[in-house]
């Protein structure tokens, strides 16, 4: 009788646990989506704030938010994989690439909030790059190289030494096998765990909010050396600073919405990479 | 049989991984387009005395390799020896079909590129090289499509073709059938003496019969050490040796 009852519990117990997981995901959701597609309108994404932020849309934190996310991959895309062929496929396994190693892993665990001080003090203030768009995206490139270090870490790991012998045995110097078969064979892995980063990353608050984040700006989207408005920021001055919050409330809705759309557009691309790849 | 010609040696060879003496005071000789045969249990150091040919070890840390292996006169392990040289004049197979995740038509022609091969021949070395290694009919028409996509044995075949390619003196192959079945199998070992005409062939296998059906000569290793080498009828059906004879007989391994 125990026997015959055991994996009904076990199934159960999994069952339960998996549907309260998707139970506050929908509700999460449709909270967000239900309250914020009523403000959502061409005019909504195509037009700048106006009235003190009362009416008229979100462009500006738009671009922003989409011109971060695009500095942050120059930065940290170039210097993370390469940091993390090294430590794969040349550094041997002694006790200083396990030091740099779970260095790395620490990095990850720091609040992004300590990101933004140490984005201040080194792009803000010893670099002089002032507040503005490439300060913040360099404190985003740093907050998400160890991720795509670990990510990539974690692709070039699964192509067997098989496949790079392969290359070896018919003359290939380390470098043209790296080049040349390892990292396409990872591509699909690599451009996951960046796809998936930078989301993250264009999500991200704190460490924007002393590098170059502003409230307002007039001119949609100025130079690099400017300050910029962004999704995530524009969120939350909408629900928690504004003068006229019940009023604003549909608009910061519809930021969420809007901010929600962006993630889930990369994370539709990490998916698509994906697909391709596994037909091949 | 004194006219023969070494083409690949090993004198005196000791080869440790770490502290683990893996490769014991090894001669071997392998005569210019012979295929010979390494065979002995799982451990005895087949493959790594295979793979120091080539200096696939060189990857690997504290490793540390002791005596000869030359190829011709040449020194392998010579420090101005360029080591991608000389892997384009000893070719490997591998146990598992290796083929690299592109069409297979780039198969063929990356080792073409990396070593300089005008690209103008690289048309006609394809056809050749896959029509040497009996592929060509089942995938002449495919040539764009990707390789990992064939089956296991023509992924096999089709390494073999990247091997020739870059026209090797020596090809080394590890195992080449024990991923495959014995159809596969039959064709890979019909390619092998095929190929003998050409190149020098050493072939690391478990199957004993494969062995007599291919091999020249054959060389029994056990714990690292070569017990016994000879003519591959005298070793399994004439063994001088107890250790050789349980072995060929089935008793161990
Ligand atoms: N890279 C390596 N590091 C440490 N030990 C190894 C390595 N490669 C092989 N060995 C050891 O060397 C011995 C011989 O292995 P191998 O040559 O693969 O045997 P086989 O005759 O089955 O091909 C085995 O005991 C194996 O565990
Ligand atoms: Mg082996």
């Amino acid at each position: 009788m125990k026997k015959k009852l055991a994996p009904f519990i076990e199934w159960g117990t999994l069952l339960f646990c998996t549907g309260t997981v998707c139970f506050f995901l929908v509700v999460i959701l449709w909270d967000i989506v239900s309250k914020g597609a009523s403000s959502l309108s061409w005019g909504f994404v195509s037009t700048p704030p106006a009235n003190g932020m009362t009416q008229g849309g979100i462009l500006p934190a738009i671009t922003g938010t989409v011109l971060l996310t695009l500095i942050t991959a120059l930065v940290a895309t170039p210097f993370g994989i390469s940091c993390a062929i090294y430590l794969n496929e040349y550094a041997s396994d002694n006790w200083s690439a396990r030091l740099v190693r779970a260095a790395i892993r620490n990095l990850a665990g720091v609040p992004s909030v300590i990101y933004g001080l140490f984005g201040l003090s080194l792009f803000v203030q010893a670099m002089h790059m002032g507040t503005s768009m490439v300060a913040a995206g360099c404190t985003l490139g740093l907050l998400s190289l160890p991720y795509i270090i670990t990510t990539t870490e974690e692709a070039l790991r699964r192509i067997p030494a098989s496949t790079r012998e392969a290359a070896l045995a018919i003359g290939a110097t380390q470098f043209e096998s790296i080049r040349d078969v390892v990292l396409p064979a990872a591509l699909p892995g690599i451009l996951t765990g960046i796809v998936l980063t930078l989301s993250r990353a264009a999500g991200e608050t704190a460490p924007i909010l002393f590098t170059g984040v502003a409230f307002y700006i007039n001119s949609p989207s100025g130079g690099l050396n400017q300050e910029f408005m962004a999704l995530p920021y524009h969120l939350y001055m909408l629900s928690t600073q504004h003068q006229a919050i019940e009023q604003v409330r549909p608009l910061a809705y519809g930021t969420a919405l809007v901010l929600l759309i962006v993630v889930f557009l990369l994370n539709l691309a990490a998916f698509y990479i994906r697909y391709k790849h596994s037909k091949k | 049989m004194n006219s023969e010609h070494i083409k690949l040696a090993a004198r005196n060879v000791d080869l440790w991984f770490g502290a683990k003496h893996v490769l014991k005071q090894v001669n071997a000789a392998f005569p210019q387009n012979e295929v010979t045969a390494l065979i002995g249990p799982s451990g005895c150091g087949k493959s790594t005395l295979l793979r120091s040919f080539n200096r696939m070890h060189d990857l690997v840390p504290d490793v540390r390799i002791e005596g000869k292996l030359l190829l011709e006169e040449q020194d392998l392990y010579d420090k101005k020896a360029s080591v991608t040289q000389l892997r384009k004049r000893i070719g490997m197979v591998f146990q598992k079909p290796n083929p690299f995740p592109k069409s297979i038509y780039e198969n063929i022609t990356y080792g073409l590129k990396i070593n300089g091969v005008p690209a103008g021949q690289h048309k006609e070395i394809v056809e050749r090289s896959l029509k040497e290694s009996f592929i060509w009919d089942e995938v002449k028409d495919d040539l764009d499509k990707p390789a990992m996509r064939l089956s296991g044995g023509q992924q096999q075949r089709l390494c073999i073709a990247r091997t020739v390619a870059l026209r090797p003196e020596v090809i080394l192959m590890d195992e080449p059938c024990s991923a495959l079945d014995p159809l596969s199998t039959l064709k890979i070992e019909e390619l092998i003496i095929k190929l003998k005409e050409e190149y020098t062939i050493v072939i690391v296998t478990h199957n004993m019969q494969q062995a007599q059906r291919v091999a020249d000569k054959t060389y029994f290793l056990y714990l690292g050490e070569v017990i016994e080498n000879g003519p591959t009828a005298s070793i399994f059906n004439d063994p001088k040796q107890q250790l050789t004879k349980n072995y060929v007989t089935g008793h161990f391994g």
